[in-house]
């Protein structure tokens, strides 16, 4: 077995899928730098991201595979898990090596397994638009921090775009470093330097940023969210099944 | 100023809560007036409150003020409670306000009626119709039909909302006549009838004319409170069957009824709410609309009711094990579909698998079927060879031994009423 270390990007990965039938390599563990362990005993090829490669590989697979496994490869990359890396690879090979259709066996275990990491992560792209509250800044703009599990901004990107077409707003991943802005044009990349830690929780904006009528609003929602329950009906179990206790951080009307 | 607004939300929030609809799916509405929303899609839960329910629009009454003494209703004229009544720019602020923050989904409204029906539609009516067209609102609306409106102002409505509904409140005429003496079906089955037409109508436009606007597009749907009359679950399914046929209804509603008065009619205030069978009824209603189940094969006269202890398509199966094992590797996709334990998403991944080769039990097992209840009912690859047939409550004693279903923690707590 031949160990692969790549750069962690989506480049990388296909590139790496490029050098191994470029090298007629047959059994290879494929590992992101910051997961390598070198080992003295075993030896390893680094993977340099080409983007012709890389793009060679894209579009191979999308003439064996249609617009909606293309997002799931895509999505499933999202995911950063070590594991997905490894069947992302093995699922690229097994569609090359195969007749069209392949895809649609269930039965094979790495095209099982990017399918359901996808619906992992379309999960917490949905829970993210679910969960984010945004406090109005006084300069007009929407803010919402998050840390979520897998890299979803690229995926929620349009979502809030399409939504709040009106207001300007800001969607910052703490975990990543990196923010979505929109200035009622368009959607950009942003990255701040923030001077001191910045709380994980949410509502945490000082309040002489925020603009004089957040404080009535998030009180309002508070007030909502408790005349709403049905104390008869009272189930914590299904509650914290819906609403995971790690996601508790992001909602205004779960903080005291 | 602060506390006023506050307490109508209180107020106006927890009349509201009693109707169950929380939807904010199937809407076509996109935001292409560079307006605030846009609900097209999925819908989305934004919280869940601490019973579980979903939280996806702001669910208000306009007022709850009402002139009706609906037995089973906490607004009730008779009842002694707080009133109160929002203005048109207080529903609108709030909406809006609500929506820029990204807590809600929209807007579920609602009223009790007070003078008459038109006067109630027409207040509901001039709130949406601001939303949309001074606002350019374009995020989710339910709107309430009120019984008795004119058909002018719901055909007006109906071109502001997304989904529109009315509710039946008690399975049959009869217990609606006990609770209810003011109100009938019949009052419901007009606007039902008059929306539906015109929501048929307004499509058929819309295939000629592209330019043909919008009625609500996300459907209609009903409620029927459930326990506080003596129905029975099929008399329960059978209603629902009928309105949804009748009237293409999104969805029906069933709210297990919640103790709040002390009228004789009615369950004591402190009973349990049928919660159990709220949820039986929902599996039923899930097979009906997903699963190909006719409403007669899991509800008839020699089976009245739902078991409580296992789900109604569990129950299915162990009537009809003549229909079973079905081969995995070569039955009809329909029929995997009735296989306890194997839900939409797996049945379909099956299919497709075995055109690959035959299925063995640890591929099912990975493909996220439910393992415990599914192996009494399937033949796959490696089967292992069994000599006798085993009998329906020997498979359900195996089962239940093996679960872990919440409902066999908890006692159980139904009340049987009458």
């Amino acid at each position: 077995m031949e160990i692969y270390v790549f750069d962690g990007s989506l480049e990388g990965l296909l590139t790496a899928v490029f050098e191994s039938y470029d090298r007629k390599a047959t059994l290879i563990k494929l590992v992101s730098k910051d997961h390598y362990l070198p080992d003295v005993f075993q030896e390893s090829f680094q993977v340099i991201s080409d983007e012709t490669k890389a793009n060679r590989v894209w579009k191979g697979l999308r003439k064996k595979l249609d617009a909606d496994w293309m997002k799931r490869f895509f999505n499933s990359f999202l995911s950063e898990q070590p594991e997905t890396f490894q069947d992302l690879f093995n699922f690229a090979h097994y569609i090359f090596d195969n007749p069209a259709g392949a895809e649609t066996n269930f039965g094979n275990s790495c095209v099982l397994a990017v399918a359901q990491m996808e619906r992992k992560v379309h999960r917490e792209k949905h829970r993210m638009e679910a969960f984010i509250r945004f406090q109005q800044t006084a300069d007009g703009i929407f803010y919402a921090h998050i840390e979520p599990d897998f890299n979803v901004l690229p995926l929620i990107s349009d979502h809030f775009r399409k939504r709040y077409a009106d207001q300007k707003w800001i969607i910052y991943d703490l975990k990543r470093k990196y923010g979505l802005f929109f200035d009622l044009e368009k959607v950009e990349e942003v990255t701040f330097d923030f001077t001191s830690e910045m709380s994980s929780n949410l509502n945490t904006l000082p309040a002489n940023v925020l603009d004089s009528n957040e404080e009535l609003y998030s009180l309002l929602w508070k007030d909502y969210f408790r005349s709403t329950n049905i104390p008869a009906r009272k189930n914590m179990k299904l509650h914290i099944q819906h609403v995971p206790k790690r996601y508790w951080k992001y909602l205004s009307e779960k903080q005291i | 100023m602060f506390d006023r607004i506050r307490e109508k939300l209180e107020i106006l929030a927890d009349a509201a809560k009693y109707d169950v609809s929380c939807s904010s799916s199937g809407s076509n509405r996109k935001n292409e007036n560079k307006g605030l929303g846009d609900a097209e899609g999925m819908g989305i839960c934004h919280t869940y409150t601490e019973d579980g329910r979903c939280v996806s629009l702001l669910k208000i009454l306009l007022t709850n003020h009402c002139i009706y003494d609906c037995a089973f209703c906490v607004s009730r004229r008779s009842n002694d409670v707080k009133r109160a009544a929002f203005t048109v720019d207080e529903v609108v602020e709030l909406t809006m306000n609500f929506y820029r923050r990204n807590y809600i989904e929209g807007l579920f409204l609602s009223s009790g009626i007070f003078k008459d029906g038109d006067y109630t539609m027409e207040r509901l009516l001039r709130i949406v119709k601001k939303l949309r067209v001074e606002e350019k609102f374009n995020g989710y609306i339910h709107l309430k039909t009120i019984p008795g409106a004119s058909p002018e102002l719901l055909k007006e409505a109906g071109l502001y909302a997304d989904r529109m509904s009315i509710n039946l409140e008690m399975p049959t005429e009869l217990g609606l006549k006990l609770l209810a003496p003011e109100k009938s079906h019949e009052d419901v089955k007009r606007p039902l009838d008059l929306i539906q037409k015109n929501i048929v109508q307004y499509k058929d436009e819309k295939a000629l004319i592209k330019s043909t606007p919008k009625f609500v597009p996300a459907g209609q749907s009903t409620q029927m409170v459930i326990g506080a009359t003596p129905e029975s679950d099929k008399e329960i399914m059978h209603t629902a069957n009928k309105f949804y046929k009748d009237y293409s209804l999104k969805r029906v509603y069933y709210s297990g009824y919640i103790p709040i008065s002390n009228d004789n009619r009615l369950p004591i205030i402190g009973s349990q709410p049928p919660l159990i069978r709220e949820n039986r009824l929902y599996q039923t209603d899930w097979l009906m609309r997903f699963y190909g189940f006719n409403v007669e094969e899991i509800l008839n006269d020699a089976n009245p009711n739902l078991d409580v202890d296992i789900d109604p398509k569990l129950s299915w199966a162990l009537r009809n094990l003549d229909q079973f094992p079905v081969d995995i590797n070569t039955a009809d996709y329909n029929m995997i579909l009735r296989v306890p334990g194997i839900g939409v998403g797996s049945a379909k991944k099956i299919v497709q698998a075995r055109n690959f080769g035959k299925l063995r039990q640890d591929q099912l097992r990975k493909i996220g079927i439910s393992w415990n209840r599914a192996k009494h009912f399937i033949r796959y690859a490696d089967s292992p060879i069994q000599l006798n047939d085993y009998e329906a409550g020997h498979i359900k004693g195996v089962i239940l031994s093996e679960s872990k279903s919440k409902n066999l923690k908890t006692p159980v707590n139904q009340l049987s009423l009458f």
